[in-house]
């Protein structure tokens, strides 16, 4: 990032709209910023001559209950947008930091443990407004939550993280809070046990809203399963007794959040997070693969993340050597090709990055990267919108 | 080089049988669901294979002649018109479930395959497919793909963008490639989210993997009558309101309660105003719960007759009346056009309003059928279409219909597709710029312009030469940050 980079600040999209307009005409490259909590995630922007920072567009603009929608300017804080909608019973139905910025979450895809039943961001996304690399202002969707008249833009702004242009407003659609919460966790001595369980709980119509699963730092050491159960108050406790009965003789259930939950938001500055994505069916591969290269590697990753949704994070801390972290990733991805997911590093420091070119970069092998450039070049040509973010090692 | 010409190329990649140029047969495929847009193919080729459908497309992108694909041709807005000089490239050979795995709940799929086999198929493992469009015993999965069909179930659900969670295309210039990897945690751009709904206009879906739900426990359908639409609407609120989220809620007025009773005598009340029906399902402690609440709110809100039913029999003896709807109030009249525009569910009230003191005031009946809960309208406007005047007539209110949906807020189009019926009414929903950026994905996938051209927007971009970086270097790159993306 260019330590001299001028910071501008709209508050309102015909603002912002002006501001990208006069930075394409002078040929200015472009970092869109909300919270700031994910900017060193993926690949380092390569150029930056202008951060246009969202926190000043921080208003909800419009809830209405009854349609269970809600439409707010794109550096409303999560937390200050929730606090609005829990007045009425409502939430956005995913599990992002406080302070994260309703914009800075669609752009990064961000999600937590509740994908499983909600999805993520793209999911629960109705309508967007962009202002484009040259200044141009478009919407897609709307604020009915069943609409297909024309193209989705806002699924293709999720996950761009900043590189197809600025989202300046969204429209989300929500659920009703539910009236209690239950976690049911056990733990299990082996990946085969654990596997088995995270399926069992996943594939239950007792529906949960969240498989989660914990590991480490010990390579083989005994694997947390948890499921989360919402809905009424007598609902989860009787699902609550029957997903323990599913999950085993030690299995509990509490209301309490278990400590190891969400561990992966944990990783220290300088640690190295993975993400391996996988189909359910091949779990207990993916936990004895995971656990055989860090023993052959000498590391003692934690491995945490929403198993029962085919993603866990595996977490290196910041003494690993760059190396060793590049050739463990390299590794897991030459062994976990048959789980048809894939190998991704989600953030890692300067050495490991460096490593990885490699191993695979930071993203390994996209599916359809030709056609991700081609709609990159249609909607910022000239490549000034956060340069380099997606797939930088792909030249 | 015609589309004609493509025919010895196209009989060598999918054998003579499977291409079709007698103009008889030809007229078999001149049109969708939407009878009222018509054209007649140059060619039609029924493709056995995804390499094959590459070959066919490669052929047709070499040739610049356009080409569309078709699944079982029950789509409502005009999607499958063909291009009466291009090639129609029918997907319905293609009808293999390739794979089911239970433990990783999803299913591989080819495009020709049934919406409803799926969860057939899935049911043996305790597991079915979400999205249930009302043509689900003849729609197939590669046009729900394209439509981004719902259903009555979405409301909790989801809809087809929600379960799909990576598909193989032919892209329009005869590659194959995969958008998304199946596990619905994909790297990069979110290609896949952006193709489901696009009307067959990116490309061509050869394989399609889905997510599938654990069947729930339990199953709940409450039936309730009312005098009027708007008791029935204030029920809805309420339900919602409480914090519950039923698995469908959909609602039918008198006309169609009276068709649908004439049809299949589905035994709903008699001389009802409107009928509501509220789907609970889930686990049994949640459900039962919520059946309580939603059983005193439909009271509390006038209803004149509750009918309850957790047998499966029953449940399906008082959908069949629903299901029915549609066909039956065509039995009414020569002819009927359906709308599908979608209000928010607050001002359900006053749109329904709206449309029967239009239908009043010209004199043209309308029939609702419509999904409640999310505020989709369906309204059957019904004409005789041997007379050009009333015709003219009921398009008019139709197109007045769409007009409220979107002075409230809402959509012309909840799920039935704009293809050629509506993109003239694109621009009453969208901004010339909103319209251009959309077309830049267009742009990215199909600068040729050759696939299902003419669908979605009301006037094509042209997409001139794909623009590259800038021509002079950038201070950045000239400073040796050079440009990687
Ligand atoms: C009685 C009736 C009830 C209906 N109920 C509903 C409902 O409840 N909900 C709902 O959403 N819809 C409903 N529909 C509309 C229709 O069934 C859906 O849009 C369905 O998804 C269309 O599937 P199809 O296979 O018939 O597609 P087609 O009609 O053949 O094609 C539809 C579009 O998809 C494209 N397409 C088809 N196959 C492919 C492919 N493999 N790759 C790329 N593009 C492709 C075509 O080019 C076209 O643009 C109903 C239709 C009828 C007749």
């Amino acid at each position: 990032m260019t330590p001299d980079a001028k910071t501008l600040y709209p508050t309102s999209t015909e603002e912002a709209s002006a501001m990208l307009a006069d930075a394409a005409a002078r040929g200015l490259t472009i970092l869109p910023r909300g919270g700031g909590s994910r900017l060193n995630w993926g690949n380092p922007v390569t150029a930056c001559d202008l951060i246009v920072d969202t926190t000043r567009m921080d208003q909800v603009i419009e809830h209405v209950a009854g349609d269970l929608v809600v439409r707010v300017q794109a550096g409303a804080r999560m937390g200050d947008i929730a606090a609005a909608l829990a007045k009425a019973g409502q939430e956005i139905a995913l599990d992002v930091p406080d302070d994260a910025t309703a914009g800075g979450v669609i752009a990064s895809g961000l999600t937590g443990p509740r994908r499983l039943r909600y999805g993520s961001p793209r999911d629960l996304l109705i309508g967007v407004t962009i202002v484009r690399a040259d200044g141009t202002v478009a919407r897609s969707g709307g604020k009915v939550v069943k609409n297909v008249a024309g193209y989705d833009l806002g699924k293709l702004f999720a996950g761009s993280a900043g590189t197809l242009g600025l989202i300046t407003e969204a429209t989300f659609r929500l659920h009703p809070l539910p009236g209690a919460r239950s976690y049911v966790t056990a733990s299990y001595p082996s990946s085969a046990d654990a596997a088995r369980a995270v399926a069992d709980a996943s594939g239950s119509a007792l529906t949960a809203s969240a498989v989660e699963l914990h590991r480490g730092p010990a390579p083989d050491g005994p694997v947390q399963v948890g499921a989360l159960l919402e809905g009424s108050q007598a609902g989860v406790g009787s699902r609550a007794a029957d997903m323990v009965a599913l999950l085993g003789s030690d299995a509990s259930a509490s209301p309490e959040t278990p400590g190891w939950w969400l561990a992966r938001k944990r990783v220290p500055d300088g640690g190295t997070l993975i993400g391996v994505t996988f189909w359910v069916s091949a779990l207990e591969s993916v936990l004895g693969t995971i656990a055989g290269q860090a023993r052959e590697f000498s590391l003692t990753p934690v491995v945490n993340g929403s198993a029962g949704a085919g993603i866990v994070h595996v977490g290196l801390g910041p003494s690993a050597d760059p190396e060793v972290a590049a050739r463990f990733t390299g590794a897991l991805r030459a062994r976990l090709s048959h789980t048809r997911g894939g190998v991704g590093v989600l953030t890692a420091p300067e050495p490991v990055r460096a490593a990885l070119g490699d191993h695979g970069g930071m993203t390994g092998t996209v599916p359809s990267l030709r056609l991700m450039k081609a709609v990159r070049d249609q909607f910022d040509p000239e490549h000034r919108m956060s340069p380099g973010r997606l797939f930088g090692q792909e030249a | 080089m015609t589309a004609a010409d493509l025919t010895p190329r196209m009989t060598a990649v999918c054998g003579a049988a499977n291409v079709i140029t007698d103009p008889l047969e030809l007229r078999t495929y001149e049109c969708d669901g939407l009878t009222s847009h018509r054209a007649t193919p140059a060619l039609v080729v029924l493709p056995g294979t995804a390499e094959e459908v590459a070959s066919v497309v490669k052929a047709c992108a070499e040739n610049g002649i356009p080409f569309v694909a078709r699944g079982s041709g029950t789509g409502l807005s005009g999607g499958a018109v063909p291009h009466s000089e291009g090639v129609l490239i029918v997907l319905s050979r293609m009808r293999e479930i390739i794979e089911i795995d239970p433990v990783a709940r999803r299913a591989v799929l080819e495009p020709g395959v049934t919406n409803l086999a799926v969860t057939t198929a899935a049911a043996p493992y305790g597991l079915f497919y979400a999205p249930d469009p009302s043509s689900q015993v003849i729609c197939s999965v590669g046009g729900n793909v394209a439509e981004n069909s719902g259903g009555a179930h979405c409301l909790k659900n989801g809809f087809t963008v929600h379960h799909v969670t990576g598909v193989e295309i032919v892209t329009p210039d005869g590659e194959l490639t995969w958008l998304g990897d199946g596990t619905g945690v994909g790297a990069g751009l979110d290609l896949l989210g952006a193709f489901t709904g696009s009307e067959g206009t990116l490309g061509i879906v050869t394989k399609i993997v889905v997510k599938l739900l654990p069947a729930p426990q339990t199953v709940h359908l409450v039936l309730a009558a009312y005098d009027t639409l708007a008791d029935g609407g204030r029920a809805v609120s309420d339900i919602i309101g409480a914090g519950i989220v039923p698995a469908a809620i959909e609602m039918m007025d008198a006309l169609a309660i009276e068709a649908a009773e004439a049809a299949v005598a589905c035994g709903y009340p008699q001389g009802a105003g409107a009928v509501l029906l509220v789907e609970l399902d889930g686990p049994a402690s949640e459900v039962e719960a919520e059946l309580t609440t939603v059983r005193e709110l439909c009271e509390a809100a006038g209803a004149r007759e509750i009918v309850m039913a957790d047998d499966p029999a029953e449940r399906a003896g008082i959908w069949k009346g629903r299901k029915a709807a549609f066909a039956a109030v065509g039995r009414l009249s020569p002819s009927y056009i359906v709308q599908d525009g979608v209000v928010p569910r607050t001002a359900l009230g006053d749109v329904l309003g709206r449309i029967s003191a239009m239908s009043e005031e010209t004199g043209i009946r309308v029939a609702n059928v419509f999904h409640a809960g999310d505020g989709n309208l369906h309204p059957l406007v019904l004409y005789n279409d041997a007379s050009e005047s009333e015709t003219a007539a009921a398009e008019e209110l139709s197109g007045k219909i769409l007009d409220a949906c979107i002075e409230y807020g809402g959509s012309i189009t909840g799920e039935h597709g704009v293809g050629v019926d509506k993109s003239r009414y694109m621009p009453k929903m969208f901004t010339d710029e909103d319209l251009d950026t959309m077309q830049l994905v267009r742009c990215a996938f199909d600068p040729a312009g050759l696939c299902n051209p003419g669908k979605v927007f009301p006037t094509p971009r042209l997409c001139g030469e794909v623009p590259g970086p800038r021509r002079d270097p950038h201070p950045a790159v000239a400073s040796g940050q050079a440009e990687i993306f």
